[in-house]
C-alpha cells in the first residue's frame, strides 16, 4: 500500500520508475475523497493543480533529476500563503482570500518537486489546542472521531495520521505541531526560532511562530526539514546559519548522549503517561544514553507568560484586518468606525476575539509593566534556565501532553483549561528552542507523544535521538483502525 | 482579578471589535478568568532579569537596503479588496 510507505521508500519507487508521481498523487487524492469527509482535516482541495505538479515532477525525473521530495505529495496547513489558492487561516475573515504570492516554505517545497494536494484545516489564526475554533468546523481525530486531533495544526496532524499524504506542514507558536502530533500518533518537529522562514505565513505571534513538519517518522521529517530550513532575506528574523545534512546526521550510535529528565514535566503527571516516558528512558539507557535529572524552576510560569506575550503580539498582528484592503467586510457600514468594528467583530471567531482583547488589555496604558514587561522578564528567565540545563545535558525529555486526545466539546467553553493543554510545549517556544514529538505508546487506547527539546539549532541531534528511538520501537508504524488499507 | 463590563467594553473599543449584547457576558467571564490566570506572574521573582528582546542570544533585527525589488502588482493585490474604484480602496465617507 503506497500510503503506508515512508518518503524514502516512495522516493525509491519513483526513482526506479515503479510508480509515477501522477499515479502516487492520484492514489492520495482518491484516499482524500474517500476518507476526508469523516475527518474534516482539509479546507481546500487542489486536485487539478496537484496532478499538474505531479506531471511536472515526472518530467523532471525523466530529465534525470533525482531528489528525495521530487514528486512526493504533501498537504500545507492553510496558514501558508499559496499563490492563486485560497489561504483562509481557518477564519471567516480570510474565507475569500486568494494569496497573491507563495510563502517561502511553499516556494521551497514546490522547487524541490513537492506536489500540493490540499490545504489543511486549523484553529482560526492558529489560536487553539483542539482545532475546534476553525470557521470550517472541528477536525476529528482518526483514532477516535469523537475526539479532537489537537491544534492548532489539527488538520495537518489528522491528515498525516490518516495517511492522506506522506507529510504535511504546520506551524508551532505554543505547541501547535508537537501537541497535535502527539494526539494523533505521528512525528512532529518544531525547529529553532529563525531556522525556517516565516515569510508568507499568516502571523499570529511573531516572536514565537515557527514552521515545521508532520511526518510518520523522524527520518522522513529530516528529509522535509532539509528543504524547508535555511536563510531567507525576506524574513528579518530568519537566521543565517549553515544547515547541516539532517538525514546524514541520523546515522551513528547515540552512546554517551546525555538526556535530561525535566522534573517539572513529571510533577503530577498521571501514572499511565509517566510509565510510557519511563519506558522510553529505559530504552535510551539500553542504547547507551545517560539520563540525568534536571530542573527548570521557572517552567511553571510558562503558560501564564505565554498567555500574555502571545495575545499581545496577536492583538498587534491582527490589527491589519481592517475590512479595507483584504478579508471580510461587514454589510452596509454606516461610518469608518462601524466598518472596522463590525468587519472585525463578524469576521473573527470567539477565541480570536478573546485573544485580541487579552492582548489589548495587557498592552493598554497602566497595565504594560504589570503584564507585558513582567512576562518578557519571566520569558528570559525560562530561557536562561534552559540554557543552564543544556550545559549539563544534550537534550531534555518528557511527555508532549499531560493527557491523550480529549472529547470534542470537552474544553471549548473553558479557555484556561484549554490553555493548560500546552503546559509541556510552550517552554520551547518562549526560549526559541527546537522540539520534536514522537509516538511512544497509548493511554486508554489513544496515542501519546514523547517530547525531546534541545538547544538552539540542534535539530540534527533531536532527529537522531528520535530516529534511534524509532529504530527500536514501532509505535510510529501503527495506523489508526480503518486507515491501513 | 476580574474585569467589569465597562472595562471589557473599553478594551473591545480599543481593539475595534463589535461585541453583541449576548456575547458580552461571556467575554466578561472568560477574560476575567484569563486575567486572573496570568496574574500568577505577579508572584514571579523576576525583577533582576532583563526583559527578553530576542529568543536567540546575540541576534538583533537585521536591516536591508531600501531597494525596490518587486514589480507593481497592485491589481493582483487589490483583487482581494472588498471594494475598489480606479485602483483605490473605497471606504465610507470620512470627511463631510
Amino acid at each position: 500500500m503506497l500510503h503506508n510507505l515512508s518518503i524514502g521508500e516512495l522516493a525509491d519507487l519513483l526513482a526506479r520508475r515503479q510508480v509515477s508521481s501522477v499515479e502516487l498523487t492520484q492514489h492520495f487524492l482518491d484516499r482524500i475523497a474517500r476518507l476526508n469527509p469523516q475527518l474534516n482535516a482539509l479546507i481546500t482541495l487542489t486536485a487539478e493543480r496537484a496532478l499538474g505538479e505531479a506531471a511536472a515532477a515526472d518530467r523532471r525525473r525523466s530529465a534525470g533529476e533525482n531528489s528525495p521530495l521530487l514528486g512526493i505529495p504533501l498537504i500545507h496547513k492553510d496558514i501558508f500563503c499559496t499563490d492563486g489558492v485560497r489561504t483562509s487561516c481557518g477564519s471567516r475573515m480570510l474565507d475569500n482570500f486568494v494569496a497573491p504570492y507563495n510563502a517561502t516554505v511553499v516556494e521551497r517545497l514546490q522547487g524541490a518537486g513537492g506536489v500540493m494536494l490540499a490545504k489543511a484545516n486549523m484553529d482560526e489564526f492558529a489560536m487553539g489546542s483542539s482545532n475546534e475554533t476553525s470557521f470550517y468546523g472541528p477536525v476529528k481525530n482518526p483514532w477516535d472521531t469523537t475526539r479532537v486531533p489537537g491544534g492548532s495544526s489539527g488538520g495537518s496532524a489528522a491528515a498525516t495520521a490518516a495517511r492522506l499524504a506522506p507529510y504535511a506542514t504546520g506551524t508551532d507558536t505554543g505547541g501547535s505541531i508537537r501537541q497535535p502530533a502527539a494526539l494523533t500518533g505521528v512525528t512532529g518537529l518544531k525547529p529553532t526560532y529563525g531556522r525556517v522562514s516565516r515569510f508568507g505565513i499568516v502571523a499570529f505571534a511573531s516572536s514565537l511562530d515557527q514552521a515545521g513538519v508532520f511526518a510518520r517518522s523522524a527520518a522522513d521529517a529530516a528529509l522535509v526539514l532539509q528543504v524547508m530550513a535555511g536563510f531567507d532575506p525576506k524574513d528579518s528574523t530568519s537566521v543565517d546559519q549553515p544547515v547541516p545534512n539532517f538525514h546524514a546526521a541520523l546515522q551513528g550510535p547515540i552512546k554517551g548522549l546525555k538526556i535530561g529528565l525535566l522534573r517539572e514535566f513529571f510533577d503530577g503527571l498521571e501514572p499511565k503517561a509517566a510509565a510510557l516516558i519511563q519506558d522510553a528512558l529505559t530504552l535510551y539507557r539500553k542504547l547507551g544514553a545517560e539520563t540525568v535529572d534536571v530542573s527548570l524552576p521557572s517552567l511553571p510560569l510558562s503558560v501564564p507568560t505565554y498567555y500574555v506575550v502571545a495575545p499581545a503580539e496577536c492583538s498587534s498582528n491582527l490589527s491589519r484586518f481592517d475590512g479595507v484592503r483584504f478579508g471580510y467586510r461587514c454589510a452596509n457600514p454606516k461610518d469608518l468606525m462601524d466598518l472596522y468594528k463590525r468587519s472585525r467583530g463578524e469576521g473573527f471567531g470567539a477565541e480570536v476575539k478573546r485573544r485580541i482583547m487579552t492582548g489589548t488589555y495587557v498592552l493598554s496604558a497602566g497595565y504594560f509593566d504589570a503584564y507585558y514587561l513582567k512576562a518578557q522578564k519571566a520569558r528570559q528567565k525560562i530561557a536562561d534556565e534552559f540554557r543552564a540545563a543544556f550545559t549539563k545535558v544534550d537534550l531534555v525529555i518528557g511527555p508532549t501532553t499531560p493527557t491523550p486526545a480529549f472529547g470534542i466539546g470537552a474544553k471549548i467553553d473553558d479557555p484556561v483549561t484549554m490553555y493548560l493543554n500546552d503546559i509541556y510545549t510552550i517552554g520551547a517556544n518562549l526560549a526559541g528552542l527546537p522540539g520534536i514529538s514522537v509516538p511512544c505508546g497509548y493511554v486508554d487506547s489513544l496515542p501519546m507523544g514523547l517530547q525531546l527539546i534541545g538547544p538552539h539549532f540542534s535539530e540534527d541531534r533531536l532527529l537522531k535521538a528520535a530516529h534511534h528511538y524509532q529504530l527500536n520501537t514501532d509505535w510510529h508504524r501503527h495506523s489508526p483502525r480503518g486507515y491501513e488499507s | 482579578m476580574s474585569l467589569t463590563r465597562q472595562e471589557v467594553e473599553k478594551i473591545a473599543h480599543l481593539a475595534r471589535l463589535s461585541i453583541t449584547e449576548q456575547e458580552m457576558p461571556v467575554y466578561v467571564t472568560s477574560l476575567s478568568s484569563i486575567v486572573a490566570f496570568v496574574d500568577e506572574l505577579s508572584r514571579a521573582d523576576v525583577d533582576a532579569v532583563a526583559p527578553m528582546a530576542h529568543p536567540l542570544v546575540g541576534q538583533s533585527q537585521r536591516l536591508r537596503a531600501d531597494v525596490v525589488e518587486d514589480t507593481d502588482r497592485h491589481e493582483k493585490y487589490q483583487a482581494n479588496a472588498p471594494q475598489i474604484q480606479a485602483g483605490l480602496y473605497v471606504v465610507p465617507r470620512v470627511i463631510e
